[in-house]
């Protein structure tokens, strides 16, 4: 039986009458269109799904569309403000920190949320904060080092 | 130089007289096209048939667009191609637009695989780009009554120093005679820009796509979005050889939003939602019936299964001298078998594709996959429509490796979209990839080798088992061997992977080569030294085991410390690996702490480039090094998804310690799979230092079991 949900996105107030079964990644990139964030294996193991809820991590392709209601979501498209770039995706950017980049958007966001909560990170805690998220191509040294790199300019 | 009027070398067309796709994206301007002759005239191979393989269009509004039928999966052929466009064209690389794997504008250049982008494709790009350069200072010349020769084009406008006179693309595009002034009458000898001369080729040029990457805006192929779009869900079968006998569609047929599509054993459902397709799916799936083909071979009794199988009335040995003498006359021999598993690619993104049917009977097809043209071909057949009436397109896409030569979702999202009316989204689940997408093939290699007194190979005998016979041969030097490759019957779908059979080979050899160096007392080093010959092999090796600390750390091994190295050559590239590794024997791990790599493959075009994938072959490497194997029985893969198929992670990178060497007197070859050769044999070697245990097996474990994440 369809709900009608309402949560935010990007700052924007929508609703949705949905499935509340529907994972989230599903209603973002099917009802909402907002294809940045991308599936991987559904099973919350690689972190291609990242979204912000609440400002926290959350794998969208785990969370029923149901546990979204009245919560604030942030995707990659609403990372950067007035065309500027959040200084992780600048990171990514002038680190060249991508191949295929489809892995991109998700490791943007963890990072985001990890440097939310460990704005000085060791690289260990690197590695622990973003060893949700899997890169095929792979990119591993250079993502590290765009974090490192978005870290030193949140200094 | 093969050059005669009806085959020209190089073409100028008016777009306004070449099909109608032609003009509505490139609109009106002149195009250019350099087919292979000119590359088969450069030693690559060409066909009886001249082939396009490069076309740059100018257009009368100053649009550069290069074209090329290569597909952009992460490896950098977008980049590395424009770059070769700017280069020749003295633009800034922002000046071009570079049009890839759309089937009504590119040229056929069958997949995107084998590194062959580079040696192939990056040299008829330059001559065309070079050729509209050329065409643009002739043009001038004539216009101006000047000398071509003092004639400057930089920033794409020409011009004439000493009157002032400035000419553009533009202006070379709009004029009308310059068609006719040039067809069929243009030098296939252009020159293209010396090494020593670019700006745009040989720099660390960004990806074109990065700030579309990093923002959400890239669409990939499985982001494709059409009005009026259905999600796909394709019926899959409970095992491999399994066919469909019946099934009871009605339940599915009877959820109102839902189109279900039955071809013979294709059966598809397409809804408004994936979560409602996928309940279709589900509503009927049970009242299936299935006629399997088990077969009692699983992923633990394979290699025996795949020698019981071989296969070798294909067989072509490659022998120098006399294998039996070699080892009749050897005064030590050494015998080992050597394993691989199966293991999967797993691409970030899935296979994928969306297919929209147009009132004209035309379909496009928006494709992950890396043979546009072989993906238009296997829609049509299915579709029963011809070619020309198929559209292929594959946006930049998530990844590949090897892994997806072949077109399934492309034709499943096709028949649906056909059978709906109306556009159709197919893209696999992570467990429909890891079953259905074709493996790295598994195998079994034999290796047998002979020492004379003096520590010399004298035999070299070496056969691979179902994997192939990329990088079969050795680098080394031996007066008598047997190198064949034979076939096995694979009991789960096989395919290409990175580098194909040479990870395979290059582990058996390099690793044997170890054997043969401890059977002779020798430091592996000295032991590779005394047979190699190859210079460019030689040098890598030789500078990895400088900057690794080779010979000082080869002293300092303990039973929890080992060191290995292990190099090689492929398409016509050469790598050397040096690695450290920690032991810890109560737990049986294998923790690989660093690896120093050099890798050469002529002159860099692009260093940043270069660099991501040598670090990316490293760490793909580390996976199939040590934990990747697909697990399977009664024809069903066991560990299909990312929890139960150990995949590198962040908390797996050792330190990595990258040097590329930049050869600058030889033609660049591809830099996306060669690197990945030397990692399980350097681990597998060092393990054996660090142990005495030889680990025989990719992947490679100190204990059973295990692979789970």
């Amino acid at each position: 039986m369809d709900v009608t949900l309402t949560f935010k996105v990007n700052g924007v107030e929508r609703t949705v009458t949905t499935d509340p079964e529907r994972k989230l990644l599903d209603v973002l990139r099917e009802d909402l269109h907002l294809t940045g964030t991308k599936y991987g294996c559904g099973e919350g193991r690689c972190g291609a799904c990242v979204v912000l809820i609440d400002g926290r991590r959350a794998f969208s392709c785990r969370v029923p569309v149901s546990a979204a209601a009245k919560r604030s979501i942030t995707t990659i498209e609403g990372l950067a403000r007035n065309g500027v770039l959040h200084p992780v995706q600048q990171a990514f950017l002038e680190e060249g920190a991508m191949q295929c980049g489809y892995c991109t958007p998700g490791m943007v966001l963890s990072a985001v949320a990890l440097l939310r909560e460990k704005p000085n990170p060791t690289d260990e805690e690197i590695v622990a904060g973003m060893n949700g998220n899997v890169c095929r191509c792979n990119g591993y040294v250079k993502i590290t080092n765009a974090v490192r790199r978005a870290a030193k300019a949140g200094r | 130089m093969e050059n005669n009027a009806s085959t020209p070398l190089f073409q100028t067309e008016d777009s306004s007289l070449s099909r109608r796709g032609f003009l509505q994206v490139l609109g009106s301007g002149i195009l250019i096209t350099v087919t292979d002759r000119l590359a088969s005239a450069q030693g690559f191979a060409g066909t009886a048939d001249p082939r396009v393989v490069a076309r740059v269009h100018l257009n009368e509004d100053g649009t550069i667009t290069a074209l090329s039928g290569k597909v952009e999966e992460g490896q950098g052929p977008r980049t590395e191609l424009s770059q070769a466009a700017a280069e020749e064209l003295r633009v800034s690389i922002d000046r071009i637009r570079l049009i890839m794997a759309d089937t009504d504008l590119v040229p056929d250049d069958g997949i995107t695989a084998g590194s062959r982008t580079t040696p192939a494709n990056v040299p008829p790009m330059r001559q065309a780009a070079a050729t509209a350069r050329e065409l643009l200072t002739e043009y001038a010349a004539r216009q101006w009554q000047a000398d071509p020769k003092k004639l400057e084009v930089n920033g794409g406008v020409i011009t004439n120093k000493s009157t002032g006179q400035l000419m553009t693309y533009a202006d070379l595009a709009k004029s009308k005679e310059v068609v006719a002034a040039f067809a069929g009458n243009i030098r296939p000898d252009v020159a293209v820009t010396a090494l020593s001369e670019w700006k745009v080729l040989g720099q660390s040029v960004p990806k074109p796509t990065a700030q579309d990457l990093v923002t959400g805006r890239h669409q990939f192929p499985s982001d494709i979005t059409r009005p009026n779009m259905l999600y796909g869900k394709v019926l899959r079968a409970p095992s491999y050889g399994a066919t469909l006998e019946s099934i009871d569609l009605s339940a599915a047929q009877a959820m109102k939003d839902v189109v279900v599509v039955r071809e013979g054993g294709f059966v598809g459902f397409a809804a408004p939602t994936s979560h409602r397709a996928a309940q279709a799916l589900e509503a009927v799936a049970k009242t299936a019936a299935w006629k399997t083909n088990p077969r009692a071979v699983t992923n633990r009794n394979l290699h025996a299964y795949l020698k019981e199988h071989v296969d070798d009335s294909r067989a072509r040995p490659n022998a120098t001298g006399s294998i039996e003498k070699g080892l009749a006359a050897a005064s030590k021999t050494v015998n080992a078998s050597y394993t691989l598993a199966y293991i999967q690619h797993a691409p970030m993104e899935p296979r994928a594709a969306v297919a929209e049917w147009g009132a004209d009977g035309k379909v496009t097809v928006w494709a992950g996959c890396d043979g546009p043209f072989r993906a238009r071909r296997d829609v049509a057949e299915a579709c029963g429509v011809p070619a020309e009436r198929v559209r292929v397109i594959i946006p930049d896409m998530g990844g590949g490796f090897g892994g997806k030569h072949s077109a399934e979702a492309a034709v499943e999202a096709a028949r649906m979209a056909k059978a709906a009316g109306r556009p159709v989204w197919v893209r696999w689940t992570r467990n429909e990839e890891f079953t259905w997408a074709y493996c790295r093939p598994a195998a079994v290699i034999e290796c047998k080798a002979g020492l004379d007194a003096n520590h010399s190979l004298v035999a070299w005998d070496f056969t691979n088992i179902n994997a192939g016979g990329a990088g079969i041969g050795t680098p080394y030097e031996v007066p008598n061997t047997r190198i064949v490759s034979v076939g096995s019957d694979s009991p789960v779908p096989q395919g290409s992977y990175r580098v194909l059979a040479a990870t395979g080979n290059n582990f058996a050899r390099e690793c044997f080569m170890d054997e043969m160096a401890a059977a002779s007392g020798l430091d592996p080093l000295r032991f590779r030294l005394n047979h190699l010959q190859n210079p460019r092999l030689r040098a890598v090796l030789q500078e990895a085991a400088e900057r690794f600390g080779w010979s000082a750390r080869v002293k300092k091994v303990t039973p929890e410390l080992g060191v290995g190295l292990a190099c090689g050559t492929e398409k016509n590239s050469v790598v050397a690996t040096c690695v450290e590794v920690g032991i810890d024997r109560k737990a049986g791990e294998i923790r690989v702490r660093e690896i120093c790599q050099v890798f050469e493959c002529g002159p860099i075009l692009n260093p940043a480039g270069l660099l991501s994938q040598v670090q990316g072959c490293i760490m793909m490497g580390l996976g199939g090094a040590l934990f990747e194997e697909i697990q399977f029985e009664d024809g069903k893969i066991l560990n299909g998804s990312f929890t139960a198929y150990r995949v590198p992670r962040f908390r797996d990178v050792p330190k990595i310690n990258v040097h590329l060497m930049n050869k600058t007197d030889i033609p660049s070859a591809g830099g996306g799979e060669t690197p990945i050769i030397g990692i399980a044999p350097a681990i597998g070697n060092a393990v054996f230092a660090a142990t005495g245990t030889r680990l025989r097996s990719m992947p490679l474990r100190l204990r059973q079991g295990g692979t789970t994440d």
